[in-house]
């Protein structure tokens, strides 16, 4: 029993010491740049009062729009207390594909800066296919996702392809290939083909009813069936990586290349074959993400999901359920910045600041180690440097 | 003839340029017929004239500058047959294409010429700060991916400290120590504590968005007039050379920031090559271990390295603030520090190969403007596209080996190498 807890303590009290840091110091972030604390300055007591509070309110705004608001609840519809859930469960489910997007890539000692593109290409193939065709209800949602999956694991593909001919760095071609995807879309909206009959701004038409993912609990709330995917694919990349052959050369791989080629292991392929299911997963995301809670295609359809994705895949060590429960938590700070938003003077941004410092305290265990003097640490899968010649 | 590999790439190369200037030729210069006229302005202000403006029939300017491009390629070609770089060579023939595009693209229309050029000097100003500041730290062995993260920083600061000091010299004072405090950070975590470089440049960029923006609103919007209405710089003509034609307005009348830069890229081009400290740092960046052996404390210099990276791109991102419109804008800097990155690998991580770079991403971003605002009838994004196309083929291989230093983004600790 007592192994256990120490097994529990030590994978779980790195994320959870960085937490705590990531909230103190956003919180010193809140209350020192609010006008209502700084006027208290030259009273210490009704200073650290009004800053407590502020930053709990800020906090408490952030708990209430992403889990359960008690104002939504009352009587007979006390269920729709959990409708920030439910927004909190839709914001994760592309982040949780877009962050398996790049564990995955991680696992084969990859770095895919590139999901945003992918989840835009994907995103178009689905708006495609689903407001240009017509099929039956479950047919048209396979075929529009497989056309996400397709177009974009041509485009994670081809950095697979380039790496492995020419050794192009992945983290450079990515970055270019996400300007190249937003610049891409501004283009495409514009064209007849994708462009709304009788609108100006760049919106594509609405997917077909028959394309659209069914919703999961109801008409009241937007969670939809895209989350069933979503972890479903990240069952798939635990199956693939931990009980197959090419999971196995994967991991290898990333373990160590020069190792892997000697003991007869195609890097090159095992690249190609990474980059492009990273990006079918990126690509299914942005399908997932129109089919089930856009409905229709936009210049901004990307928003932060690709860009996200690398903090919520280093959250989660690269371990798919580790990206899911990051991406749940990333989603519910995306949604409850919101809440605080309007009902706080408190900015969504600082949820940025957030995550940022969670996974800067998260890959150095060294300082979280020396600040809170603990000594059980887990520390051996801490994202270690390789540079770009490696 | 036996061709080296560096050889046969620069024939590739030269062959791509060739097919790409017979695809000019029949593209613009024969398959379109029209009897308009292309005008290229030169005159942008009061500086002395030798034409005001040049005007050319459209198709024969294009079937003359796609002549020249083939004519360039072959030289080219035999330059390489030569054993000689056919540098020349491509890049006239590169040039030549793009006259030939612009008779094709402006018929009946008009390009300011000096503007355009002086616009792309300006678009390239925080390109140069950022890639400046990757080489110093990469060519010491650190990958820095804050390079954008590091310009914004150094744009808030400007902005802020300007509007609230209303002076643009504490502005232009603040923003390198801005940039620095990214770099201590970056600087920290990848020396002291080994963490991933790319990683953590990325997370940095990431704290510096979110920082910036949460401020931007709490602060910047609601009391702007104390927070952000900073003052800027006024251009300052330096006298004789500032009336040249052409380069004139271009180079030598603008404001003190872009001077600085000149100074900056001057002394990074010669501390770099004909110093001890050049010395040191290239040797750091390529081998830490033969470094060491000699008494040079690696990660001292890495450190130090990484902080003066930081005061530069800093101050490059004063540029955004003080040195042109004055207040701060939500993420303004809008992914410079990445084509900056880019520029720098463009250029091989050389100082000048950087600059050059970032001086023709700058010529691409400013046309795809200047083209859309004219009327043409290519897409601006495709355009706009062109810097980021450019960079992947250039890491592909097919302008050259590109080759970072090669000891980048590998932490150094004595004895583990």
């Amino acid at each position: 029993m007592k192994k256990f807890w120490n097994r529990i303590a030590g994978t779980a009290l790195l994320p959870a010491l960085s937490f705590l840091l990531a909230f103190v110091i956003s919180g010193l972030f809140i209350a020192l740049s609010d006008a209502k604390v700084l006027k208290e300055a030259s009273h210490p007591l009704k200073f650290m009062t009004t800053a407590l509070s502020t930053v709990g309110n800020a906090y408490l705004a952030l708990f209430q729009g992403s889990i359960f608001d008690p104002n939504l609840a009352h009587g007979h519809t006390v269920w729709q207390g959990f409708y920030p859930l439910s927004e909190t469960i839709v914001t994760a489910t592309p982040l949780i594909l877009t962050g398996l997007a790049v564990a995955l890539a991680f696992q084969s000692g990859l770095f895919n800066i590139g999901a945003q593109g992918q989840f835009i290409f994907g995103a178009i193939g689905a708006s495609y296919v689903g407001f240009h065709f017509h099929f039956s209800p479950v047919l048209h949602v396979f075929l529009a996702l497989g056309a996400a999956i397709a177009l974009s694991a041509l485009y994670g593909g081809f950095v697979g392809l380039l790496k492995a001919r020419t050794g192009a760095h992945e983290v450079i071609v990515t970055i270019m290939l996400n300007y190249i995807a937003g610049f891409f879309i501004l283009w495409i909206l514009k064209t007849t083909t994708f462009l709304r009959p009788r609108r100006i701004d760049p919106i594509a038409p609405e997917v077909n009813p028959s394309a659209q993912l069914p919703h999961l609990a109801g008409a009241n709330f937007r969670l939809h069936a895209g989350i069933l995917i979503a972890l479903l694919a990240a069952y798939f990349v635990w199956w693939l990586l931990n009980r197959t052959t090419i999971g196995f050369q994967f991991r290898a791989v990333g373990a160590n290349a020069a190792a892997a080629k000697t003991a007869g292991i195609s890097v090159s392929r095992v690249t190609i074959a990474t980059m492009a299911l990273c990006g079918a997963l990126a690509g299914l995301g942005g399908g997932v993400h129109v089919l089930g809670s856009e409905h229709a295609l936009t210049a901004d359809i990307g928003g932060s999901f690709g860009f996200d994705a690398i903090t919520v895949a280093l959250l989660g060590r690269a371990k798919p359920t580790g990206t899911v429960l990051a991406a749940l938590l990333f989603g519910a700070l995306r949604t409850g910045g919101r809440t605080m938003q309007s009902n706080t003077t408190t900015p969504l941004d600082i949820v940025l600041v957030i995550q940022a410092l969670i996974v800067l305290f998260i890959a150095a265990p060294t300082l979280v180690r020396f600040i809170f003097r603990v000594k059980n640490l887990k520390t051996k899968d801490a994202m270690t440097a390789k540079g770009w010649n490696g | 003839m036996v061709f080296s590999n560096a050889q046969k790439r620069q024939l590739r190369l030269l062959a791509v340029v060739f097919v790409l200037a017979l695809g000019a030729l029949y593209q613009f210069g024969f398959s379109s017929q029209s009897s308009n006229k292309t005008t290229f302005g030169f005159q942008l202000g009061k500086e002395w004239v030798i034409i005001h403006q040049w005007v050319i029939q459209s198709t024969t300017g294009s079937r003359i500058f796609a002549g020249l491009a083939i004519v360039a390629t072959i030289l080219g070609i035999f330059l390489v047959r030569a054993n000689k770089s056919p540098v020349v060579g491509t890049g006239f023939a590169a040039f030549a294409l793009v006259m030939s595009f612009l008779c094709w693209a402006a018929n009946g229309k008009f390009i300011p010429m000096t503007g355009l050029l002086q616009g792309s000097l300006m678009l390239a100003v925080p390109l140069i700060f950022g890639s400046m500041s990757g080489l110093l730290c990469e060519r010491s062995g650190v990958i820095n991916i804050a390079i954008e993260g590091q310009l914004l920083a150094g744009a808030f600061a400007s902005g802020v400290v300007a509007s609230l000091t209303h002076k643009t010299t504490f502005g232009l004072i603040v923003a390198p120590l801005a940039g620095a405090t990214i770099s201590l950070l970056l600087a920290t975590f990848a020396i002291k504590f080994s963490v991933d470089q790319v990683i953590l440049g990325f997370v940095l960029n990431v704290l510096v968005i979110g920082l910036t923006d949460f401020l931007y609103k709490k602060l910047l919007i609601p009391y702007q007039q104390t927070w952000n209405t900073g003052p800027s710089f006024s251009r300052i003509e330096i006298p004789f050379i500032g009336k040249l034609p052409i380069i004139g307005p271009i180079f030598f009348n603008q404001t003190i920031i872009v001077y600085l830069m000149y100074l900056i890229v001057g002394i990074i081009v010669f501390a770099l090559f004909k110093t001890k400290w050049g010395l040191r740092t290239r040797a750091i960046g390529e081998h830490p271990t033969a470094a060491d052996s000699v008494g040079i404390d690696v990660n001292k210099l890495r450190f130090r390295n990484v902080l003066i990276a930081g005061l530069v791109s800093g101050l490059g991102g004063a540029y955004f603030t003080v040195g042109s419109v004055g207040s701060f804008g939500k993420e303004m800097t809008a992914g410079a520090g990445f084509i900056a990155l880019a520029a720098l690998i463009f250029g091989k991580w050389s100082p000048m190969g950087a600059v050059t770079a970032a001086l023709l991403f700058g010529f691409a971003d400013n046309l795809s403007g200047t083209l859309t605002i004219i009327g043409v009838s290519i897409p601006s994004e495709f355009m706009l596209m062109v810097p980021y196309i450019a960079t992947i083929i250039a890491v592909s291989g097919l302008v050259g080996r590109v080759r970072a230093p090669a000891a980048d983004g590998v932490p150094y600790s004595r004895g583990s190498h």
